[in-house]
């Protein structure tokens, strides 16, 4: 079985704007999960310097999930390096807004919904 | 020695990307939870893009640069190997360290020396604090290119405005966001929403026109205000024999003036002379007026 999403994680290590406890726990549920991830140091930093590794972080046969900040911010620091989000397949989680356990459960949820989805076809 | 099930590389080539990887995929031992928690956290707070590969899932693709993967394999492997996995694929160099009894700190260093090796600059030697544009919301007016005088805004080859460049700009300060009739400019790194990204509300559109409104009852715009009231204290100042007295009081006005647009002191300080200021506000508002007529046309 191939998981059914990829998750790119950003630890906003330049700023203290997520919540360190947040966004501690979330990387450790993650480290220990058994989850293959990816994680980044501070998307914001990749953004302005529009960073050769951005298209690849984003590129994937798989739905997507980002856990950073708002949404908004996260579509836009995207575009402003020139590797704008796909349309579709991309959901973006807010580590500013919602809880580690929150976060930890949609990641979750979402990989056995889309695996009995898989299963059931 | 048996080849690992890497991250996949995919073309076209780009230069400079730099990623460790922790391996516990096939062919590796995963790694004592202690010691992944501490090698990634000191990672990433040290710059480093991250992935850990396991078994049954993917990470993202490698284009070109730089992978140092780090794992307790099973097997032994190169020191270092450069790939060229397909066709279109760039050059990927690839570093393997067996982790046996080194600490995070220790491997860390290793990565440390692998980078400085590629020549790529340290990161994290600046604060990733700009402003990013929502263009579902900009109309395109040139508000920010006129207010802001350390040129960070630009427009691109069809007249649209565009954040140019990001390293000008003044660490923490949200100014140009204020000026923003549309709230379409963000720092995802600012406190307070709907600036960092949150979603915009009415109320929110109400407020930071009224904050526009505000700067323009000062003189017009913000540096007019600026030069106004240095201007008006410099002839008071002049008159007085207390110059700490003096100084105290410009500072009192300057910052009433940035707790309005939430401006950090250390901005202020950093401003051009008067003169300098009047000629970069009025060059930044030529430019955006020749941009609009431009657009109009
Ligand atoms: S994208 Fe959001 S979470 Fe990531 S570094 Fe920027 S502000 Fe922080
Ligand atoms: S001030 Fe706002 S709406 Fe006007 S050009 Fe700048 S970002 Fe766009």
């Amino acid at each position: 079985m191939t998981l059914p999403l990829r998750v790119l994680y950003c630890h906003c290590t330049y700023a203290n704007v997520v919540p360190k406890a947040v966004k501690e726990e979330v990387l450790r549920q993650l480290a220990e999960s058994g989850i293959p991830f990816d994680a980044v140091p501070d998307l914001c930093e990749l953004s302005a310097r529009k960073d050769p590794s951005l298209p690849d972080l984003i590129s994937s046969d798989e739905p997507l999930k980002i856990v950073a900040c708002y949404p908004r911010a996260v579509k836009w620091l995207f575009s402003a390096a020139n590797t704008p989000l796909p349309a579709d397949g991309v959901a973006i989680l807010n580590m500013r807004t919602d809880t580690a356990e929150a976060i930890m459960a949609q990641l979750r949820g979402e990989m056995e919904t889309s695996t009995s989805e898989e299963e059931s076809e | 020695m048996s080849a690992l099930p890497l991250p996949t590389v995919a073309a076209p080539p780009t230069a400079g990307a730099f990623r460790v990887v922790l391996f516990e995929g096939t062919g590796a031992e995963p790694m004592p939870n202690a010691l992944r928690s501490e090698l990634l956290t000191g990672l990433l707070k040290s710059g480093y893009a991250t992935s850990v590969v396991r078994a049954g899932g993917n990470v993202s693709p490698m284009q070109s640069g730089t992978l140092v993967v780090l794992g307790r394999f099973t097997e032994a492997q190169p020191d270092t190997l450069d790939a060229q996995p397909d066709a279109q694929g760039g050059p990927v160099t690839v570093h393997f360290r067996t982790v046996a009894d080194q600490t995070a700190a220790e491997l860390l260093a290793q990565v440390e020396t692998l980078r400085e090796a590629t020549q790529l600059p340290k990161p994290g030697t600046w604060k990733p604090w700009f402003p990013v544009i929502d263009y579902d919301r900009c109309t395109n007016c040139m508000q920010c290119l006129s207010f802001c005088l350390f040129d960070v805004y630009g427009v691109d080859s069809e007249k649209r405005i565009q954040v140019q460049n990001q390293n000008k700009c003044k660490t923490d300060c949200p100014a140009c966001s204020r000026v923003c009739p549309e709230v379409a400019i963000l720092f995802p790194k600012y406190r307070h929403g709907p600036i960092n990204g949150d979603v915009v509300s009415d109320d929110d559109v109400r407020r930071e026109s009224m904050k526009v409104d505000i700067s323009s009852l000062l003189g017009g715009d913000i540096y007019q205000a600026l030069r106004d009231r240095s201007a008006k204290f410099k002839s008071r100042f002049s008159k007085e024999r207390d110059s700490d007295k003096a100084l105290l009081e410009r500072q009192k006005c300057l910052t009433k003036l940035g707790e309005q647009l939430d401006i950090p002191a250390e901005v202020f300080a950093s401003l051009p002379s008067l003169d300098e200021i009047k000629a970069k506000a009025e060059a930044a508002q030529a430019k955006a007026e020749a941009m609009l007529a431009g657009q109009s046309r």
